[in-house]
């Protein structure tokens, strides 16, 4: 194969493993002869997928956006709060065994207290789209500033460099690709938790139109909804590993510089 | 001489230096003493462990002694001196930064140069592109770190460490990772540079021959803790070059600086 056809071959294949997956599983579904309650072929979920596409893509724009604003706060404030404990050893020892804890905290358990506070809507997703999604931001970014090489501090300290130079000039730079790594991460579970959200309790969203559907035993759309958060996942996921490339071709080293 | 009638830059008075407390206590450092002459270059030696990068640290002031005194000018050191440039032995350069970019950051932090630093950019740059040509990298000011083989990362190390002409230069063991022909080259570029600008120079190292070809003085370091037992002063005549190092008199030096530090091992 020439290095074109590689390439070419490595953007399909993605591809092709979802062919054949869906084709196996429609396949089984038809042999086995599964009924539609418990597993619907793939076929007639993208049947529903293009009948209720408009229905599906308001409930999905419902749940995108509310993940995206925890999303959003969940970088900025994980981004502060990793910051300050990467940079001062006394925010660390205060904070970092209770994030620990609250981190190990299900989810699922602080929804209904959401509720309780917030009734329901949009503000307890994005509250738990944040609360799951901001932990791994913290922990990286604390990272990326905790392992500053000693001589690198030094030579800087041996400048005159205030602590704030060696933050600016070393150490955010420094956390950029521990940043954009764990955004790929946080995006996802930013899903996990506004879904997790609506399907709890809940009157809008993705989530909210799976549980009403299966509650009607229509899987088929309780399926649908499934690869709609899906493919929002994939999305972010490809726009976050976009935007890492951009910003920190550095860490790529002669991977991707051309 | 009129030389010793002025106080020596550095001056090191029954150095010690212990890290940690109570049971996890160890003495890097003890009683060590040393003076060092404005312009002098200065190689330290001895075994791995002995205390050198820490010898480096308190000159710098980077760590105050746990007792003893260490003087620059005169003064008493407490924090941080000014006008030092430091290389290491991995170079550190920061992989986002071009190689020019990186050689051109101790300009953005040390006065006055911070505050020039926009006003006098064309000029600045340009004295970065002449520092890195001087050491044979004209070429390379664009290009990443990472692009660079070990021995020109090593040279944009030393460019750095003396961008914003320090007067007191540590070197803690730059060229211990690189290859011997490599290694030689590099004693050769940092022997002109010291020629032409006469920066005083501590350079800690491991190799004999590295100390021989470019100080003024070595100290010998025992095991740790680090004590000062031997001081030899080089006087073979500069510029020496790869030749020098085969002489008799030079090879001489380095068997009797080799016996001492064989003592240690016994
Ligand atoms: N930050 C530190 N904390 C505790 N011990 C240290 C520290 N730095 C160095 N040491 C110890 O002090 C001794 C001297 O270290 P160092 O000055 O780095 O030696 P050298 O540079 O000669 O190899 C070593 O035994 C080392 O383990
Ligand atoms: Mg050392």
């Amino acid at each position: 194969m020439t290095a074109r056809q590689e390439r070419l071959a490595r953007l399909a294949m993605p591809w092709l493993t979802l062919a054949v997956l869906l084709a196996a599983w429609e396949l089984a579904c038809v042999l086995l002869e599964v009924p539609e309650i418990v597993a619907p072929r793939p076929s007639r979920v993208f049947e529903v997928i293009v009948q209720r596409w408009d229905l599906l893509l308001r409930f999905c724009l419902e749940t995108l956006w509310t993940t995206m604003i925890g999303f959003v706060l969940a970088i900025g404030f994980g981004l502060l709060l990793g910051l300050a404990i990467g940079a001062s050893p006394f925010v660390y020892s205060g904070l970092y065994p209770l994030l620990i804890a609250f981190n190990a905290i299900p989810k699922v358990a602080i929804v209904p207290i959401l509720m309780i506070w917030l009734g329901i809507g949009a503000l307890p997703a994005i509250i738990t789209a944040f609360v799951i999604s901001f932990f791994p931001i913290v922990v990286n970014v604390a990272t990326g500033l905790a392992t500053i090489e000693p001589e690198m501090r030094d030579l800087m300290r041996s400048l005159g460099a205030s602590n704030y130079e060696i933050l600016t000039k070393v150490g955010i730079p420094r956390a950029m690709p521990y940043l954009f790594a764990s955004l790929k991460v946080a995006a996802t579970l930013a899903f996990v938790g506004s879904v997790l959200s609506e399907t709890v309790g809940g009157n809008r969203g993705i989530g909210f139109l799976m549980l009403s559907a299966s509650a009607r035993n229509d899987s088929a759309t309780t399926f649908a909804g499934l690869f709609a958060i899906a493919i929002m996942g994939v999305a972010v996921y490809a726009a976050c590993a976009l935007m890492e490339r951009r910003m920190t071709r550095w860490a790529f080293r002669g991977e991707l510089v051309r | 001489m009129i030389a010793s009638a002025s106080p020596p830059l550095v001056e090191l008075n029954q150095v010690s230096l212990a890290y940690g407390e109570g049971r996890e206590r160890t003495l890097a450092l003890a009683d060590a003493t040393m003076t060092i002459a404005k312009g002098e270059f200065v190689a330290v030696v001895g075994p791995s462990g002995c205390g050198k990068s820490t010898l480096m640290k308190l000159v710098t002031g980077l760590i105050p002694p746990s007792s003893g005194e260490v003087r620059v000018r005169g003064e008493r050191v407490t924090r941080p001196i000014k006008g030092v440039g430091m290389a290491f032995q991995n170079a550190t350069l920061l992989p986002w930064r071009t190689t020019r970019d990186n050689v051109m950051l101790p300009l953005e932090v040390v006065e006055p140069h911070k505050r020039r630093l926009r006003a006098e950019r064309a000029a600045y740059f340009d004295k970065a592109e002449r520092l890195l040509a001087s050491v044979g990298l004209g070429e390379f000011g664009d290009k990443y770190p990472w692009q660079l083989s070990g021995g020109m990362q090593q040279r944009s190390n030393v460019c750095r460490a003396l961008i914003h002409e320090p007067e007191i230069l540590m070197l803690d063991e730059p060229f211990g990772a690189l290859d011997a022909f490599t290694r030689e080259e590099l004693w050769g570029i940092m022997q002109a540079l010291w020629l032409e600008r006469r920066f005083t120079t501590v350079l800690v190292t491991h190799d004999l021959r590295e100390a021989v070809y470019l100080a003024d003085t070595v100290y010998v370091m025992s095991r740790r803790p680090g004590r000062m037992v031997k001081i030899r002063k080089v006087e073979l005549p500069r510029p020496r070059t790869l030749e020098t190092t085969f002489q008799a008199e030079f090879v001489d030096i380095v068997h009797e600086l080799r016996e001492r530090i064989q003592m240690e091992h016994g």
